[in-house]
């Protein structure tokens, strides 16, 4: 019961949306339309089951007086502002002028933006520690990169300017880069991945592949 | 320790003041450079030059506020240069912040001389069907019909109160489709669904973590054309400018950071160069020293 | 005015808080961090409730049992499907029932999987393997380099990377590529002096040669991910080549990723100086 089901359950509704793509006409087409709104729903619950987990581990830290536990209350605090701002504003809570797109602009859009961007410090750092010619293939890549940050910069027209104007050398070999080598390897790897999707999802269908169910 | 290994073991927050400051002080400069149009950027241009003006051009939002400094100057430039062509114009979104980030540049384009607001009417020119949960199985109904994934628009219009919007039924009656996109879901399910299995025209901005990605795609056809991260916003911005001048200025931040950005690769290539030459030097030396 | 003006300083408090963690680590740091956490989840919570749980579930399904009072059947009440898994995910919360989710989660995993299994063998393997086998004969248009200057260029590095991969495959194949021998040094003149030639020859000519690099790479690139047979001789040094264009295509992405975080570190900057400060125009 704990497992059959469960393997029942994902046969049909991923046989039901192969069939769709086939047959894409009554009744398939409405399956699978109520099929979608399903998981829509669904995976709807299953972000809130991640936000409010996270609201039952900072209460429990907060209770409990754990270390850091403040950070814990602003935590709680910040998620119970958002969400009831959101839902006490009605089916409109994001238009301009809602006070949750006040705190959407000038509150989580900073701090978003900021964790984000935060990561063009750690990728300059991380370039002057670990990039390494150390072999031929780490020479390559290196290589590569180069080439690629020097050619989609303004490079040609400041250090190249003296060329005549359609001589844009690095923008030329970084086209290059981007839409013959990279776009085979890219390829390579699109293939690769495609392959494996299948050959999973024809196991998970099939009902042979089982750990997203976990153990017992 | 000697110079080399003390040059590497350098506090990393030196590193980080180097990279803020090689950002920020070109900001104080005003340059425009002519730059070289990639065949991707011309490729989307030449896709929306061919269409007559009042066709109908699709464009999907799929990012949020942390991407826009690469996706909004593509979004500003394609929406006046739509605006000024006089296509009609749907906006949708897959991320719930996209229809905002398009409003931003709708508003930004009717600041323009040239575009004069009182000349759309919200509803006949232009639409904003606004976000729908659901990812890629949104697109996938869409393929069916619109009306069961947009029953109102973003503001709370009924579809069938929408003048643009009765004459539509499916992706059969669009004549381009564009996608803003910064990852899932994005233009890999835009190719996968509306492309694949509807048969759309697709052209596609995108972040520049997610462009080397989407080449296959062009290089199949199954994208038209491509504009990558801040450069491709930046070449969007010149060939809309080159060929389309006027009045309408469209070389905005996209042009305008090349500088800096500019700057801040060739801190990157002197990290990696120096950290390399020390590499090498102190690796010489000590295999000098154990052969001693 | 007077809330854009809040707004735009308490943006900016909060951006600092998160760089101050590049200084160290720091009470203003950890504070902006926990609004971001408990905003974000906030966020989610709120979003989903009227976009998915109102207007998915709650649209389709209150008027079906409305109607189902009238004495009406209505298919709409197949929705309480949806409510039904969706709560059972949500037990997930009390661990002595959490198993029960499963349920809903085989509606999600069968859904994808039955999704992915088409979507991904018609668009990333069969239309790709598709676009991979092209004439190499073709209009010169095809090779698409767009100015004269980038028609030399482009020519002597397609050429540089056919010889070279070619050579590789086909002789070099027990090799490893350190330092120069003159044995490759020889070889790697001989490519020169074909690849010069070649791009003398080939301007004239209708040949898509960057179709046959593709062609190579996607090639050898899957012999290398090929595990099943030991990589050795031919199959070996094709693989080699394989890792030379995934190497190239990750630096490329690299380059790219590089990009990409400083625009929006610029983004950020930008906030500072022009909306904020207001330095700069």
């Amino acid at each position: 019961m704990r497992r059959e089901i469960p393997l029942i359950i994902t046969a049909t509704v991923g046989i039901a949306y192969i069939i769709q793509y086939f047959i894409p006409h009554t009744p398939f087409d409405k399956v699978e339309a109520l099929f979608s709104d399903w998981l829509s729903i669904i995976a709807a619950c299953a972000i809130w089951l991640g936000a409010l987990n996270l609201l039952k581990l900072s209460f429990i830290n907060v209770s409990k007086r754990k270390k850091d536990w403040f950070f814990s209350l602003v935590i709680i605090m910040s998620w119970l502002t958002m969400a009831m701002v959101g839902i006490s504003e009605g089916p409109g809570f994001q238009e301009p002028g809602t006070k949750f797109d006040w705190l959407y602009n000038n509150v989580y859009t900073p701090l978003s933006a900021t964790m984000f961007a935060m990561l063009a410090f750690y990728v300059a750092s991380a370039s002057y520690r670990a990039f390494r010619a150390r072999n031929f293939q780490a020479t390559l890549l290196l290589v590569a990169a180069f080439l690629v940050l020097s050619g989609r910069v303004l490079f040609d027209e400041i250090v190249f300017g003296f060329l005549p104007a359609d001589w844009k050398i690095l923008s030329t070999i970084s086209d290059f880069i981007m839409q013959v080598l990279n776009t085979a390897g890219q390829r390579a790897i699109l293939i690769g991945i495609a392959l494996g999707t299948v050959s999973t999802s024809l196991r998970i269908i099939l009902g042979i592949e089982r750990s997203y169910l976990g153990s017992d | 320790m000697n110079f080399w290994k003390a040059l590497l073991a350098i506090d990393r927050r030196w590193i980080f003041l180097f990279v803020f400051l090689a950002l920020a002080v070109p900001m104080f400069l005003n340059v425009d450079f002519d730059l070289s149009i990639s065949r991707e950027v011309q490729g989307l241009y030449d896709a929306l030059d061919k269409l007559q003006p009042n066709s109908k051009i699709l464009m999907s939002f799929d990012y949020d506020p942390p991407s826009a400094p690469e996706l909004q100057p593509m979004a500003d430039a394609i929406m006046k240069y739509c605006l000024k062509k006089k296509l009609r114009i749907i906006i949708m979104g897959l991320w719930p912040q996209g229809p905002i980030q398009a409003n931003m540049a709708l508003n930004r384009a009717f600041l323009e001389e040239d575009i004069n607001r009182d000349d759309y009417v919200y509803g006949v020119h232009y639409v904003n069907l606004g976000y729908q949960a659901g990812n890629e199985f949104v697109i996938q109904r869409m393929g069916s019909a619109f009306y069961e994934m947009f029953k109102r628009d973003y503001t709370g219009n009924r579809y069938e109160e929408l003048p643009l919007m009765r004459g539509i039924k499916n992706f059969n009656d669009i004549d381009f489709s564009i996608n803003f996109s910064a990852g899932y879901p994005g233009t890999v399910e835009w190719v996968q669904i509306a492309v694949d299995r509807f048969h759309v025209r697709l052209g596609a901005g995108n972040t520049a973590v997610q462009a080397p990605q989407v080449y296959p795609y062009y290089n199949s056809g199954q994208v038209v054309g491509l504009a990558g991260g801040m450069r491709g916003a930046a070449e969007l911005e010149g060939v809309f400018a080159r060929f389309d001048g006027g009045t309408v200025d469209y070389k905005d931040k996209g042009t305008k950071y090349m500088l800096s950005q500019t700057i801040a690769h060739a801190v990157v290539m002197f990290f990696i160069v120096v950290g390399n030459i020390a590499y090498f030097v102190i690796g010489r030396k000590d295999k000098l020293k154990a052969s001693k | 005015m007077g809330s854009d003006l809040i707004g735009v300083w308490i943006a900016a408090f909060l951006t600092l808080g998160i760089m101050s963690f590049l200084y160290k680590d720091n009470p203003w740091y950890k504070f902006s961090e926990a609004i971001f956490v408990g905003l974000s989840a906030g966020y989610w919570f709120a979003s989903l409730f009227w976009q998915s749980l109102h207007a998915k579930f709650w649209a389709n399904w209150s008027p079906a049992v409305q109607s189902l009072f009238q004495g009406q059947f209505d298919y709409n009440l197949l929705y309480t499907g949806a409510g039904i898994l969706g709560l059972m995910m949500l037990l997930r919360l009390i661990p002595p029932i959490g198993w029960i989710s499963r349920w809903p989660l085989s509606v999600v995993v069968g859904g994808t999987a039955g999704l992915y299994l088409i979507n991904y063998l018609v668009s990333n393997a069969v239309r790709q393997i598709g676009s991979t086998i092209q004439p190499v004969v073709t209009f010169p248009e095809s090779i698409g380099w767009i100015n004269s200057g980038g028609v030399i260029i482009g020519n002597v590095l397609v050429f540089a990377v056919l010889i070279v991969s070619l050579g590789f495959i086909l002789f070099g194949r027990n090799t490893t590529i350190d330092l120069p021998t003159p044995t490759k040094l020889f070889f790697f003149l001989i490519a020169l002096v074909a690849c010069a030639l070649g791009t003398f020859y080939s301007l004239s000519m209708p040949l898509n040669l960057t179709g046959l690099i593709i062609f190579m790479g996607v090639f050898c690139g899957l012999i290398y991910f090929f595990f099943s047979k030991e990589h050795t001789g031919f199959f070996g040094g094709a693989a080699t080549v394989g890792t030379w264009f995934l190497m190239v295509t990750f630096g490329a992405s690299f380059g790219y990723t590089v990009m990409s975080r400083m625009s929006l570190l610029i983004g950020r900057i930008d906030f500072l100086l022009v909306e904020w400060l207001k330095v700069v125009n």
